[in-house]
C-alpha cells in the first residue's frame, strides 16, 4: 500500500475505534464511580447501563451513543506535511465512517436545515493543525455530542448574580454553577474543561483542549491543580449524579487550563463532556500505518 | 425494581412512583418533534396512541433490502424539553399514558401527568446499544415522509431499562434535585 492509501486506513481505524470505545483513563473513572454509588439507588442503576452499555459498544464495534456528535481532529505534524491532503483525506474517510453506521448523519445546514448525509460541509469536521519539531505525526480524534455541547457556558466577569470578582474564587462559582444549571442534561457523570482567559473564541477553543488530557493527567500549575481538585469535590457534593438521578457522582472529571487575556475582560469558559467521552489518538510510523494508540 | 407489562393502563401507570426503577416490556412508539407539531396541528394520528406509551427517541434504523425487515443500530432517548408545549395535549387528545425520553419535562408535562394519569419514564442518555438490545422487533412505521428518524416506529420491546422521573402524583425528581443541588450550591459558593 502507498503511504496515501496507508494514511486513509488509519484514520478510518481511530475513527472507529473513538466511536466505539472510550480510552482508558475513561473507563477506569466510570468503573469507580459505580462502585461509588449507594447500592440499589438509581444512580448505581444509571452506571450499571452505562457499563453494560460500554461492553456492548466495543464489543460489537458499534457506536456508543448514537449522537456521534462533532468530530474534531487534531493533528501535529512535522514541516512538509500537507494540511491540505490530510483534510481531503479526512473527509473521504468520514463520509465512509457515516455509510457504514459508525457516525450518524450529523452536519445539518441552519440556514436551509439541510442535511445532506455525509457528515461534510462548512466547519465540519473541525480539524486543528499544528507544526512540531519532531518528525512523527500524531492525530487525536474526539467524538462531542449535542446534548452536552448546550450545557456549555461562557461567564464574563465580574458576574454580579454570583458577586464572583476577576480572581480564582469568582472563577470557582461560575464553574459551580454552569454544573448546578448543566443538571443531568449533559448526560452526566461528565467532564469539564475549562479556560481562564484569552477571547471569546480562543478561549472556548482552550477549554475543549483541556479534553485531549488524560483524566489522570496533573495539571502542572498549582494554582490550576487546586481549583481541579476543589471543583471535582465540591461539584460531586451538588448531589445531581448520573442523569441528574441524585447521587454523589455529578463529574468524573475537571481540567482546567489559560491564556492571557486583555485588561479589559476576563472570560471564563466551560465545556461540558458527556460520559460518552469520546477520544483516541495514535501516532503514525513513517509510513503513515499505525505505530501506537496515544490514549 | 418494577415492571410495566403491555397493555398498560392508567391504573398501572398510577402505581409508579418517582425514583422506581422500571422495566418496560411490550409495545412502545417513538415520536419527538415532527409527530408532536403534527398532532398538534389536529392531524388524524395513523395509530390509536389510547393507552400507549411514546418514546422521544430518533433512531438509526437500516432496512434489509431482501427481506424488507427493519433492525435498530441505535435508539438511545433524545431531549425531551423541546415537547414541553406539546406533550399535555398529547396526553389530553389521545390518551398515551406514558412518555421516556431524557432530561425531564416541566410544569406543563407535570400538571398533566397527574390530571390524565401519565408518567414520565427517564432512559439512560447516550446508552444506544443498551437500548437497541431491548428492542426485538420492530413491528411497523407510520409517518415515514416525516424522515426515518421523525417518524412513528412501533416497537417491540422486552425489560427496556428506565427510571420513574415524574409521576402522575405531582412529583418530579428533576424538580426536587435542582432544589436540593440548588441549596448546597449557595452553601457552597458562601464567601468565607
Ligand atoms: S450528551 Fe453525550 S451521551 Fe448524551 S446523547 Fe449526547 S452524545 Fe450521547
Amino acid at each position: 500500500m502507498t503511504n496515501e492509501e496507508n494514511l486513509s486506513k488509519s484514520t478510518f481505524e481511530l475513527l472507529k475505534k473513538t466511536t466505539s470505545e472510550l480510552p482508558s483513563d475513561v473507563t477506569k473513572v466510570i468503573k469507580e464511580t459505580k462502585a461509588r454509588e449507594n447500592d440499589g439507588s438509581t444512580a448505581q442503576y444509571a452506571m450499571d447501563i452505562i457499563q453494560k452499555n460500554l461492553d456492548l459498544a466495543s464489543r460489537n464495534q458499534r457506536p456508543i451513543c448514537q449522537d456521534t456528535g462533532t468530530v474534531l481532529i487534531y493533528v501535529d505534524h512535522p514541516v512538509g506535511f500537507s494540511q491540505k491532503k490530510f483534510t481531503q483525506i479526512a473527509e473521504k474517510e468520514i463520509v465512509k465512517a457515516t455509510q457504514a453506521g459508525f457516525l450518524r448523519q450529523n452536519s445539518v445546514d441552519p440556514i436551509t436545515g439541510q442535511n445532506k448525509g455525509m457528515n461534510i460541509g462548512p466547519g465540519h469536521p473541525a480539524i486543528h493543525f499544528h507544526e512540531h519539531d519532531k518528525d512523527t505525526v500524531t492525530i487525536k480524534m474526539m467524538l462531542k455530542g449535542g446534548g452536552c455541547e448546550n450545557v456549555g457556558a461562557q461567564y464574563a466577569l465580574p458576574y454580579t448574580t454570583l458577586n464572583a470578582g476577576r480572581d480564582l474564587s469568582g472563577v470557582r462559582k461560575v464553574i459551580l454553577e454552569a454544573v448546578l444549571k448543566a443538571q443531568g442534561k449533559g448526560c452526566s457523570p461528565g467532564v469539564l474543561g475549562v479556560c481562564i482567559g484569552g477571547d471569546r473564541g480562543s478561549s472556548f477553543m482552550e477549554s475543549k483542549n483541556q479534553f485531549l488530557r488524560r483524566l489522570d493527567d496533573v495539571n502542572g500549575h498549582k494554582e490550576l491543580r487546586d481549583l481541579e481538585e476543589d471543583i471535582l469535590e465540591s461539584a460531586n457534593k451538588l448531589g445531581v449524579g448520573p442523569m441528574g438521578f441524585s447521587g454523589n457522582t455529578t463529574l468524573l472529571g475537571c481540567k482546567i487550563g489559560m491564556l492571557n487575556r486583555l485588561p479589559a475582560s476576563y472570560y471564563v469558559s466551560i465545556s461540558y463532556m458527556c460520559w460518552a467521552y469520546r477520544r483516541q489518538g495514535v501516532e503514525l510510523a513513517k509510513d503513515n500505518t499505525i505505530s501506537k494508540w496515544i490514549y | 425494581m418494577k415492571r410495566l407489562n403491555y397493555p398498560f393502563t392508567n391504573e398501572a401507570v398510577r402505581e409508579l412512583k418517582v425514583g422506581d426503577q422500571v422495566l418496560i416490556s411490550g409495545t412502545i412508539y417513538t415520536g419527538r418533534d415532527a409527530v408532536h407539531k403534527y398532532l398538534h396541528d389536529k392531524n388524524e394520528c395513523p395509530v390509536d396512541l389510547k393507552n400507549q406509551i411514546i418514546y422521544h427517541c430518533g433512531p438509526v434504523i437500516v432496512k434489509n433490502e431482501e427481506t424488507g425487515k427493519y433492525k435498530v443500530m441505535a435508539a438511545g432517548p433524545t431531549t425531551s424539553a423541546r415537547e414541553e408545549p406539546y406533550q399535555w395535549e398529547v396526553m389530553r387528545d389521545h390518551g398515551i399514558v406514558g412518555v421516556i425520553g431524557k432530561g425531564g419535562m416541566g410544569q406543563k408535562t407535570l400538571d398533566g401527568c397527574q390530571k390524565y394519569g401519565c408518567v414520565y419514564l427517564h432512559a439512560v442518555g447516550g446508552a444506544a446499544q443498551v437500548l437497541a438490545e431491548n428492542i426485538d422487533e420492530v413491528k411497523n412505521v407510520y409517518l415515514e415522509e416525516l424522515g426515518a428518524p421523525e417518524a412513528i416506529w412501533e416497537l417491540e420491546v422486552t425489560d427496556f431499562p428506565v427510571v420513574v422521573t415524574m409521576d402522575s402524583h405531582g412529583n418530579s425528581l428533576h424538580a426536587e434535585v435542582l432544589d436540593s443541588s440548588r441549596n448546597i450550591f449557595e452553601e457552597l459558593i458562601k464567601d468565607k
